[in-house]
């Protein structure tokens, strides 16, 4: 195996599965459209550094998180609901993007570039990775709560507005890192599909939790190693891959459980 | 008295939701809190909750430890996560142990098995039993309780009122509700406040109060609606 597949591999493994984790509390339909116009967002980001030639990430992760921070803010102060904020962020976010992203070279924000990711970027995903997972796990139990009404989320004594922007910065660093693997076009479906998936043969939240990782984990390496035989994009391909899991589960979800 | 309440104030943006409202509530007491749609009868929940900003005086006799049901919490909300009713509990802080969840699912009529239960796959009168017995596990001094489905049979002939009215009297539970429903009323309340945004409020035992004048003050034309209940 190169040097390259393998920090190729251990990319994709972490990047997918921290996603398929927090997919799992963006399941409620206030949440489950936020990734993909965050995602959205780095092309702005994306175009500043193929114009100014700097690496990419460093163009991405500042649009990426200050959207989930205005997103955090506008809806403290609008009161709209957070997908609504979301669709608009998302195409200020492409708009601005059309006018200035050569579009010749745009390929690599469409669809990531996690065949050609260097040691040091390997590195600081790993690290991101974790981290995120510590703090979703921390979050999880109350933010799950806060899903299914803010109100006993309240009386519980849950910081409602602290959390929600813990989350949304979790989502913005996830959605960054699945830039690198699948592009800003499809890093949603990276976060959502394992979840739905998950929630299919799933009864209980512990094998919802555990399902969906395992999805996301198996869909990067499936996606990695068949994109590698057939000479197709990666990042497509780890997307098929977790959709053809969401089918599979779709079949099975009666029989398993 | 566990509760006053004295000329209390709450707008929404610019308007007035609830005008000089007094009233007192004594523990263990349950009040009903009356009125036609939009009268302002969650708003004023959630004002007691401390939710919502107001002018006026709410003096709580004790820092009581509360339950909520809120309105609109029903089983969609809950199925659109794979939550059984072991870990619907688990959200509650401080974590609830097992011996506990499973005496207040028998105090509420519930067989202990059901924890492994899909919550979203209860029917619903298991789902309403399941959320009282999640609420009162916190061991709650007050619970407030907005609009349940009207008169669900939630099994065994009971309905939510009446499994209620067991508990407030087992737990000394000061109970506020808000209904439409003017059987529950009558049957389960000791005293009801009456909201409507004419600024028309009464406050008293249900027997006094609800007299067909007031009831007509109160709902005007609706009044006809709640005759044939």
């Amino acid at each position: 195996m190169s040097h390259q597949l393998i920090l190729t591999l251990i990319s994709g493994i972490f990047i997918s599965g921290i996603a398929g984790y927090l997919g799992t509390l963006m399941l409620s339909k206030k949440m489950s459209v936020v990734a993909g116009p965050l995602a959205h967002l780095a092309f702005p980001g994306v175009a500043l550094a193929l114009i100014f030639g700097f690496n990419i990430s460093f163009g991405v992760f500042p649009f990426v998180i200050i959207g989930a921070i205005l997103i955090w803010l506008l809806e403290k102060r609008t009161k709209l609901p957070m997908e609504n904020l979301a669709a608009i962020i998302f195409a200020s976010g492409v708009g601005t993007a059309l006018l200035f992203l050569p579009i010749g070279k745009a390929e690599e924000a469409l669809v990531g570039n996690i065949t050609e990711i260097t040691l040091g970027e390997t590195i600081i995903i790993v690290i991101l990775s974790l981290l995120v997972l510590y703090i979703v796990k921390q979050l999880y139990q109350k933010m799950m709560l806060i899903n299914v009404h803010e109100d006993l989320a309240a009386i519980e004594g849950v910081n409602i507005q602290l959390y929600n922007l813990l989350y949304l910065l979790s989502i913005a660093v996830v959605v960054a890192l699945g830039v690198y693997l699948v592009g800003g076009l499809i890093t949603a479906a990276l976060i959502a599909i394992p979840a739905a998936s998950a929630k299919n043969i799933s009864k209980g939240l512990h094998s919802y939790k555990t399902w969906a990782i395992t999805f996301g984990i198996i869909s990067a390496i499936a996606g990695i190693f068949i994109a590698r035989f057939v000479h197709l994009p990666t990042g497509p391909m780890v997307i098929v891959s977790s959709s053809l899991l969401f089918l599979i589960s779709f079949i099975f979800r009666k029989q398993l459980f | 008295m566990f509760l006053e309440v004295k000329n209390l104030n709450v707008n929404l943006g610019q308007e007035k939701i609830i005008e000089n409202l007094s009233f007192q509530v004594a523990k263990g007491e349950t009040l009903t809190i009356l009125g036609p749609n939009g009268a302002g009868k969650s708003v004023l929940l959630k004002t007691l909750l401390g939710f919502l900003p107001y002018e006026g005086k709410i003096i709580w006799e004790q820092k009581s430890k509360i339950g909520y049901l809120p309105q609109g919490l029903n089983q969609l909300k809950v199925k659109d996560f794979p939550l059984t009713v072991q870990d619907f509990f688990a959200l509650k802080n401080p974590l609830p142990i097992s011996g506990e969840i499973t005496r207040f699912l028998h105090i509420v009529g519930l067989e202990k098995d059901i924890i492994f239960k899909t919550a979203g796959d209860l029917s619903s009168g298991q789902f309403q039993r399941m959320l009282i017995a999640w609420v009162l596990i916190s061991h709650p001094q007050v619970i407030f309780f907005d609009e349940p489905t009207t008169g669900i049979d939630i099994g065994g002939g009971d309905t939510i009122y009446s499994l209620l009215q067991t508990i407030r009297q087992r737990e000394k539970l000061t109970i506020f509700l808000v209904t439409h429903d003017l059987n529950i009323v009558y049957e389960y309340s000791t005293h009801v406040l009456c909201l409507n945004r004419k600024g028309y409020n009464c406050f008293g035992a249900p027997k006094e109060i609800l007299s067909p004048q007031t009831l007509e003050q109160l709902y005007g034309s609706e009044i006809r609606f709640y005759e044939h209940h």
